[in-house]
This record gives C-alpha cells, sequence and structure tokens, in this order.
C-alpha cells in the first residue's frame, strides 16, 4: 500500500498506453448481446457442487468418510482371519492362541515380547485379549456403525418429511395437533426413551434402531415443515393449486424436491449424531451384543483391557473421530453451499 | 409478557404430567411382570400384585403415585439396592452428578467463551485458527473417550490422580471427569461464540456503530458481545440438562455414583428394574423441560424484541 | 498535502481495491477519481455489485476486512472546531485514529437498511447519545437534550418518549430518521448515504429525501448519495458519477447526465428509468449483466453489453474523454476517429421530452 505524497491528475489515462490501429474503430457485428454470458446455463444443482468441491474441508469430509467406508466394506475379508475367529497354532496337538499381540506386520516389525509363534504373521491393529484379530473387528465395527446410522437415518428422513410437510402444508387444526405432538415428542430426553424401550426390547442393535428411530426425525420435521411454510406460499404452488392439484401432489411433488437441500445437510448432521449414540450405548452395555461388534463396544473392550492391551482402544477412537469429523465437514461443507455467503463466492 | 410466562409455565406442566403418565402407563402395563414367575405361584403373585397396588385401574394407580411423588415418595426399587428407599438413593446420585456436572459446565462455559471471544477479535490468524481445530475435536471425540486417556495417563502410568472416584476426598478426584466433560461445552460454546460474534461484527449496525466513531473495546462490549451473547443461552441450555443428568460413560468409567450409573445399572443389568427407570424418567423429564423453560424466560428477559412488544409506548 | 481545488473537501484520487476471497482476488474498483465541494451534493449511480458501496466504505475506514487498498488517496479537508485546517489522506490514517478523528465527526454514514442499521438490544435515546458521550465533554443530560432535539429535527414525534424505545418498536420510515439522527449527532461535515431510500416504500422514500435536503442546507452538508436509482439522482444530486465495474465511466453535473448523456451504458441506465410518457409498453433493461471481476475483462468491461461496442473495445479500456470542464464520459466512441453514433430514437425523444419539461419549470 505505498501511497506518495503526490497529485493525482484528476483526468485517469487508463488508456493511453494503447494507439489505435486503423480498423479499431468499426463496431463489433454479429454479436449476440441478449445472452447474459455470466449466469448463464449453471443449474442450481451444478452450483451448489462447484461451491462444495472448492471447499477444501468439504472435500477432506468426502475423501474420509469415503475411505472408511470402503474399509468398511472391503476390510474385513482383506486378511483371512473373520471378527469372531479366535486366532490360534496348533503345537504338540494344544491350541496356542493368539492373545494380545501388539499391531505387527510380519517381517518388517514386532514387538519382540510378543508371542513369537505368531511371529510370521499380520496383525495390523493387534489382536485382542481373547486372540481375535483387531484389524478385521475394527472394519467390522464400522460397517456396524455405519449401517445403524445410514438405515436409521435414512428411515427418519423418511418419517421427519412426511410429518414436517404435511403439518406445514395443511395448517390450521392439523398442525396445531401434530406440533403439540413434536413439542410434547422434544421434551422426553433421549435417555429416557432408551430406558423405556430396554423394558421391552432385548438389548442389542434393534434397540439402538429403534432408540434413533424415535428422537432423530423430530428435527427434520421441523426443518421439513419450516421450508414448506416457507413454499407454499409462492406463485407455482398457488398456480398448481388453482390448476386442481391435489394436496399429495402438491407437497411430494411440487415442494418436496425444493426442500431436499436443507434436509440432505440435516442428514449428514444426523449421521454423526447416530454414530455417537450407537457408541454410547454399545459402550453402556444396552447396545450390540456379543460376538458382534460395533464401534462402542469395540472402544468398550479396549477400556476394559487398557491397562494391559493399551493399543487396542486406538483404532475404534480414531475411526469414530474420523467418521464424525467427516461427516460434519460434509454437512458444513454442504450447507455453505446451498447458501454461499458474498465472501465465500 | 406476564401473561406468556403464565403460558409457558403451563404448558411446562402439561407436558410434563402428559410425559409422567405415558411413562407410567408403559412402565406398569408391561407385557411381562416385575417378578421372577418361576419361583412364585400365582397366588402368591396375585397377592404381590395386590400388596404393591397392581390389581387397581390404571388411573387409581397413577392417582396413588401422583400423591406419593409429590410428597417425595418414589416408591421402592423392584430389584436395585435391595429395596432401599429410591428417594435417598436418588438423593447422593443427584449430589455427585450435579456437582461434577456443574463444574464442568462452569469450566466449559467460561473456557469456551473465552475462547471464542478470542477468536472472533483475531478473526483468520493463528488463535482463530486453533479455536476451530479445538473445537472440531472437542465436538468429533466423545467425552469419555478424553477420560480414558486421562485416567490411563495420569491415574495409571503417573499416579496423580485417584483411578477411580472417590467420595472422600471429592474435589480432588472430581477434576479427571469435570474436565473431560468440560470439553464438548467448551468446544460448542467456543465455535457458537466464534461464529456469532464475527456475523454481530458484519453487521449493518456494528457499522453504524463504527461509522458514529465507536471502536476497540467499547464496540466489542456495547455492541458485539451484547448482541451475540444472547442466542449462546439457547445452545447451552441442552448442554446443561446433559451434564447435570450424569454422562452415563463417564460415571460408569470412573466409578462415579451418580444418576447415570443409576440408569446404567437400572436397565442395563440382568434385569431391568422398572421403579428406578421411572424414577429416574421423571427426574429426567422434570429437569429437562425445567431448563428448556428457564432459558426460554430467560432469552425473553434478555432480547428486548422479546421483552418489549413491538407497539411500544 | 495539498488539494486541486480550493473548495474541494474530498478528493479521491486513482483508489484500486481488490477482494481477496476463497475463489480468489476481485478486482473490485480500478482507478477511481471523485471530487466533492463544500455544500454540493454528488451522487454515484450503478448498478449492484458495481463498487459504489465500497468506494466509499474504503473512503470511511469501514472495508470488510478481506479488502486490501492496492493504491490511490483519499484527501479530506479536516476543519477542526478550533478554526485550523489540515488537508489528510484518509488511506493513510490507522483504523483506531480514523474512529477517533474522522468517523461521526467529520463524516457519517447513512446505510440502506433501517431495519438491520440499529442495535437491536439497544434504546435509540443511547445509540444517538454514545457517539456525543465519546466525543464530547457534554454531560449525561446535556447530551440527552441533544439527542431529543436531533430527534425532532429529523422529524419524529413525541421525540422525548422514543428516547427510550428498541428500534423494533418503530417503522422503518421512523428508523431512518433515527438513523439519520445518529449521523447528525457529530456534526459532520460530509453525510455519505447509502441508498437511503431503497428498502422504504415509496412514499416515505419523497420525505427521506426532502429531510436529508433540508438538513443539508440547514447545516451546510456535502453529501455523497450512493444510488441505483436515477430519479433520486435526478431529485438530489449537483454532480452525477457513474459507475460501472468498479471505474467512473460517466461524470458531469445532473443537466449533463440527463440530457447530454455519452456513455452507452449511461443511455441504458436511462432508457431504463420508468417514465409516464413513454409509448414503449415495454420497459428497457440493459442486456446481460455486470461482469465477474474475479476474472476482469481485456478492454472495455462494458462492450459486452453494449449495442455500440467497437473493435477498440475488446483491446483496450479508453480513458476519460473530455466533453466540457465537468463532463467526462470513458467510451471510445468519443475519439476523434470513432463513427458517429446516433442516439436510439426512443431515447432521444425522452431525453428532448424531459429537458422541456425542465425548462418549463424554470
Amino acid at each position: 500500500m505505498a501511497i506518495k505524497n503526490q497529485k493525482i491528475p484528476a483526468v485517469e489515462t487508463a488508456g493511453a498506453a494503447y494507439t489505435p490501429v486503423p480498423g479499431d474503430f468499426e463496431p463489433l457485428r454479429d454479436r449476440d448481446i441478449q445472452t447474459d454470458a455470466n449466469f448463464a446455463s449453471q443449474g442450481y444443482w451444478k452450483g451448489v457442487a462447484v461451491h462444495f468441491f472448492r471447499n477444501k474441508r468439504a472435500v477432506v469430509g468426502l475423501v474420509i468418510v469415503t475411505i472408511i467406508i470402503i474399509l468398511a466394506i472391503f476390510g474385513p475379508v482383506l486378511n483371512s482371519y473373520g471378527y469372531k475367529d479366535i486366532v490360534s497354532v496348533s503345537v504338540d496337538g494344544k491350541q496356542i492362541v493368539a492373545r494380545g499381540i501388539s499391531p505387527q506386520i510380519a517381517g518388517l516389525f514386532r514387538n519382540e515380547a510378543s508371542n513369537p509363534l505368531f511371529a510370521d504373521r499380520t496383525f495390523l491393529f493387534g489382536t485382542d485379549d481373547l486372540g481375535r484379530d483387531l484389524w478385521t473387528r475394527t472394519w467390522q465395527g464400522a460397517r456396524i456403525s455405519l449401517i445403524i446410522a445410514f438405515v436409521t437415518i435414512i428411515i427418519d428422513m423418511i418419517i421427519g418429511l412426511s410429518f414436517g410437510l404435511i403439518s406445514g402444508y395443511f395448517g390450521g387444526t392439523v398442525d396445531g395437533v401434530m406440533q403439540r405432538f413434536v413439542e410434547i415428542a422434544n421434551s422426553v430426553p433421549r435417555l429416557v426413551i432408551v430406558s423405556v424401550l430396554a423394558i421391552f426390547m432385548p438389548k442389542g442393535m434393534g434397540l439402538v434402531i429403534v432408540a434413533l428411530l424415535l428422537t432423530e426425525w423430530i428435527g427434520m420435521s421441523k426443518i421439513a415443515r419450516a421450508e414448506m411454510l416457507k413454499l407454499k406460499e409462492q406463485e407455482y404452488v398457488l398456480a398448481s393449486r388453482t390448476l386442481g392439484a391435489r394436496p399429495m401432489h402438491i407437497i411430494f411433488k411440487e415442494i418436496l424436491p425444493n426442500t431436499i437441500g436443507p434436509i440432505i445437510t440435516q442428514v449428514m448432521f444426523s449421521i454423526p449424531t447416530a454414530i455417537f449414540t450407537e457408541a454410547f450405548l454399545s459402550f453402556v452395555g444396552v447396545g450390540i451384543v456379543l460376538p458382534q461388534c460395533s464401534i462402542g463396544s469395540l472402544i468398550e473392550d479396549g477400556f476394559n483391557n487398557i491397562t494391559t492391551l493399551p493399543y487396542q482402544i486406538l483404532p475404534p477412537i480414531i475411526v469414530l473421530a474420523l467418521l464424525m469429523l467427516g461427516f460434519n465437514f460434509i454437512g458444513d461443507g454442504f450447507r455453505e453451499a446451498l447458501a454461499p455467503k458474498l465472501e465465500d463466492m | 409478557m406476564k401473561k406468556y410466562v403464565l403460558k409457558r409455565v403451563g404448558m411446562s406442566l402439561l407436558t410434563l404430567l402428559i410425559i409422567v403418565f405415558v411413562l407410567f402407563v408403559l412402565v406398569r402395563i408391561m407385557p411381562g411382570n416385575p417378578f421372577p414367575s418361576e419361583r412364585m405361584s400365582a397366588e402368591q403373585i396375585a397377592n404381590k400384585r395386590a400388596e404393591l397396588g397392581l390389581d387397581k385401574p390404571v388411573l387409581v394407580q397413577f392417582w396413588d403415585y401422583m400423591t406419593k411423588l409429590l410428597q417425595g415418595n418414589f416408591g421402592k426399587g423392584t430389584s436395585l439396592y435391595n429395596g432401599a428407599p429410591i428417594k435417598t438413593v436418588l438423593k447422593t446420585a443427584v449430589s455427585n452428578s450435579f456437582r461434577i456436572g456443574g463444574l464442568a459446565i462452569l469450566i466449559g462455559t467460561a473456557v469456551g467463551l473465552l475462547l471464542g471471544i478470542t477468536a472472533a477479535l483475531n478473526r483468520g490468524k493463528f488463535l482463530d485458527g486453533f479455536c476451530t481445530v479445538f473445537s472440531i475435536i472437542g465436538v468429533c471425540v466423545p467425552s469419555y473417550v478424553f477420560l480414558i486417556f486421562l485416567q490411563y495417563y495420569f491415574s495409571y502410568k503417573i499416579p496423580v490422580f485417584p483411578y477411580f472416584f472417590d467420595i472422600n476426598r471429592f474435589a480432588f478426584s472430581s477434576i479427571l471427569p469435570s474436565v473431560s466433560l468440560s470439553l464438548f461445552t467448551m468446544s460448542t460454546v467456543a465455535r457458537f461464540t466464534r461464529n456469532e460474534m464475527v456475523e454481530v461484527m458484519d453487521s449493518d449496525y456494528v457499522r453504524l456503530a463504527e461509522s458514529k466513531g465507536i471502536y476497540g473495546s467499547r464496540l466489542v462490549r456495547r455492541h458485539v458481545l451484547r448482541n451475540a451473547l444472547i442466542p449462546i443461552v439457547t445452545v447451552l441450555a441442552p448442554l446443561i440438562v446433559d451434564l447435570l443428568t450424569g454422562a452415563l460413560v463417564v460415571e460408569k468409567i470412573y466409578g462415579i455414583n451418580g444418576i447415570g450409573k443409576l440408569m446404567v445399572d437400572a436397565i442395563a443389568g440382568e434385569g431391568v428394574d422398572y421403579n428406578y427407570v421411572l424414577a429416574l424418567g421423571i427426574l429426567y423429564s422434570a429437569l429437562y423441560i425445567g431448563i428448556m423453560l428457564v432459558v426460554d424466560l430467560l432469552y425473553g428477559v434478555l432480547d428486548p424484541r422479546i421483552r418489549v412488544s413491538a407497539r411500544g409506548d | 498535502m495539498e488539494m486541486l481545488n480550493e473548495k474541494a473537501i474530498l478528493e479521491i484520487r486513482d483508489l484500486d481495491i481488490t477482494f481477496r476471497t476463497n475463489a480468489g482476488s476481485i478486482h473490485a474498483i480500478r482507478g477511481v477519481n471523485l471530487d466533492l465541494q463544500k455544500g454540493e451534493t454528488v451522487a454515484i449511480v450503478g448498478e449492484s455489485g458495481s463498487g459504489k458501496s465500497v468506494t466509499m466504505k474504503a473512503a470511511t475506514g469501514l472495508l470488510d476486512s478481506n479488502g486490501v487498498v492496492n493504491r490511490g488517496q483519499v484527501l479530506y479537508r479536516c476543519r477542526e472546531a478550533d478554526g485550523s485546517e489540515e488537508v489528510v489522506d484518509l488511506l493513510q490514517m490507522s483504523k483506531k485514529e480514523l474512529r477517533r478523528r474522522i468517523n461521526g465527526r467529520h463524516i457519517a454514514m447513512v446505510f440502506q437498511d433501517p431495519m438491520t442499521s440499529l442495535d437491536p438490544t439497544m434504546q435509540i435515546g443511547p445509540q444517538i447519545m454514545e457517539g456525543m458521550l465519546l466525543r464530547t465533554k457534554l454531560s449525561k443530560a446535556e447530551a440527552r437534550a441533544r439527542a431529543v432535539e436531533l430527534l425532532e429535527l429529523v422529524g419524529i414525534t413525541d421525540a422525548e418518549k422514543r428516547m427510550k424505545s428498541y428500534p423494533h418498536q418503530l417503522s422503518g420510515g421512523m428508523r431512518q430518521r433515527v438513523v439519520i439522527a445518529i449521523a447528525l449527532s457529530g456534526d459532520p461535515d460530509i453525510l455519505i448515504c447509502d441508498e437511503p431510500t431503497t428498502a422504504l416504500d415509496v412514499t416515505i422514500q419523497a420525505k427521506i429525501l426532502e429531510l436529508i435536503k433540508d438538513i443539508q442546507s440547514r447545516m451546510g452538508l456535502s453529501v455523497i448519495y450512493i444510488t441505483h436509482d436515477l430519479g433520486v439522482v435526478a431529485k438530489v444530486a449537483d454532480y452525477v458519477n457513474v459507475m460501472y465495474a468498479g471505474r467512473i465511466v460517466e461524470v458531469g453535473n445532473v443537466n449533463e447526465i440527463f440530457y447530454e448523456p455519452q456513455h452507452p451504458y449511461t443511455w441504458g441506465l436511462l432508457s431504463a428509468m420508468p417514465d409516464l410518457d413513454t409509448e414503449d409498453d415495454r420497459l428497457y433493461s440493459i442486456p446481460g449483466s455486470p461482469p465477474n471481476l474475479l476474472h476482469e475483462p481485456p478492454g472495455d468491461a462494458f462492450a459486452p453489453r453494449n449495442a455500440f461496442a467497437l473493435k477498440i473495445d475488446e483491446k483496450a479500456d479508453p480513458p476519460l474523454f473530455k466533453i466540457s470542464d465537468t463532463h467526462y464520459a470513458a467510451t471510445w466512441l468519443l475519439h476523434p476517429d470513432a463513427p458517429k453514433i446516433e442516439l436510439p430514437p426512443e431515447l432521444k425523444a425522452r431525453l428532448e421530452r424531459a429537458r422541456k419539461e425542465a425548462e418549463r419549470y424554470l
């Protein structure tokens, strides 16, 4: 910002550097100036995608989540151990189990204190106190956690969307009754729902899913209702109503597509909540039951063995943190891409 | 305003009553029954049911329960603590959870605010980046994971703090659980404060204040903080409920006899203790609804747009 | 430092600003010059995004944090209460110094949207008094009396009562009056009005413009209007600067701009003005949209939307050609070698009509 204390003449000489050549002063013809070249032909979703992929964090989040999903799908079959299998060798007719072997790669590095009988094997994340391969169990756990999260959140999305859209569209008494219901449902802490469910249901994946189903739809219904209230006054909806379209047609064909953006953002934030909740319920002992495993039950196993096998707790914690991080980044990126601020233009 | 308060309080009480009723019905009218039936004859069960009043109509049972409840009598557990009065057990648990949770809220809010404000005032600089990274970690890693690490390093490897909670050394042994619990609140508050402040600092009214010559700490105090901090109340509310009602996992890990651990004992053991589920369900719901109510009213007091009606005069 | 003109109070010279965004640098202001003389009203006209607000924000130290001033001067003749006079470059002052010496006391602003420009958590009385208490030795009671006086000056009835009102209790027009009262609270020399009436109802627009005009003559203010509305310009301005894509493309007094416009962009703006007498029932609008300054176009930025563009427009940005002592325009059409362009007939008829009408009132 070098500014000299000298006068700059009022008449600028911006073009003076250019000396016109013959032909310069002919009019430009055969141009189409009616077409807007700046804002031409960029679809809404294309714009959103461009904004999303320009956002470094969102891309990082997407990469993290993609890698974890790929590992959750293929990780367990990358080696020969099943997630329930106890690794052992037979020595003189006796089964020796690969208990508590810290992470090792055959031929590359291993802890000298580990059982030498298994020196030729690779356990990237080590084995647990029962001799199960933690690599396989970690990705199996991630798989279960992700399945729970996706299944519940997609069902919640359907419930929440339908509820919110219908409530918002009809308004009046219908809306009043439905909103009182939401208000009451929203005043019940999640833990209370879990505890009551524990009376009726056996512990396990089912309980976690039902608990999430009962709570996570509320946020989505609120968003869907707000969008509906905003959209239903718009001309295109009024037009379609005047033309005699049925309410369900208007709700699901005309308005639903326009609420997708905010809903996807909400989904991206709900998935980590679901993973978090699953982890904590499993840790507490009302979630996933043995020998099945999830991120939460793996963390609990790791915690139980922390003084003897401290490495065991790390993989599930890191996977959990990365999943949370990834989905939050994607959610943030999506939200910003849907409503870009001038600053991020 | 007065009318609004009354209406809001009434709605909260009604909601709570509905929830308590639904909880009661769900817990009492269960498919099974609360006694191990193999060891009892049909007659014994009938006697027991009559003794507990389970043979009466639901509404009568509910009325009986509510009358006792309003006198502070939660009844007895069906399997936990050999039938000690729930009230006594609950008292200790509430006191433990509230003290540890309260400390966590205090630490979390204070440090979170400080961090958020510093970050917003140094937008785009190192401190801002640090705050962002810190709050991301705090939100992405569950508090019990922090506790596991703190416990492993500072109670096991280097035994500075007790490995488990010790009621006789309350203050000293609350440090680890309180600190780990506070991290989530801290990150949430820091992130929210920072974003809210940045938004306010870009607002037209701060521009106007600057254009009349206000700057520096006066600008921050009088115009930025005042506007940015009001919405923080709403973010704090659910966090406070979560912390006061005891973080289940943290209490389990650190062996704290709090509400959270009580809940775990009630549902995660061999059987489920119905009466504890009911009592804790009521406690949780009442706390949740109560705090939400307080926040709503507090918001009304803090924000003149709600406090003073639009018609003016 | 001295200024070119004895009577000048503000001179912007070769102001050049870039915004750093996630997507890259946006060259928003590209060498802007502007003159304001004491007691005069100058308007800056342009589409949204042309840089008119940014120019004035930069001049008063209110630029967004991602804006960088590349070069230029904003010279201001600073007259202190004791009669001393000094010409200062506002761009050289620190933010703190600007706030202490300039903002409020010498240069005050009125913002576009009165709905968002008052602090919602503060009563309007304290908002008016705040600046006074900070700058002057007035006691609280004196500041209060002055604030009530100001509210009465800007035409708020029941001023005493209104001091305790919160912004949300007032209508849009009332709020804008309060904003004007705040702007006047420091006895400024220059009032910058950034689209002061855009957010208001048409009936209130006229009243607010009247009010500003009235106050200007009473207090001897110099006023800069930032607007996209040529209707407003015609009502209030002495001089007009037409801005396009971060450059002033035409400048002249109000008669020159309205009756003898030279730049095709000004033609477009004038044609786009609604006019009761126009027989054509289609409202004209300039084709296309302003360029994205993320990718600065070579040559004249207006060329892609200009029906009269020449080949040279794609090669070089035109300099400002002098038409009269007060009238300049940056278009190659004014070059001696350029072909003679006839104004579009509708516009010609319109200008003719406007001139006759003006003469009738004189």
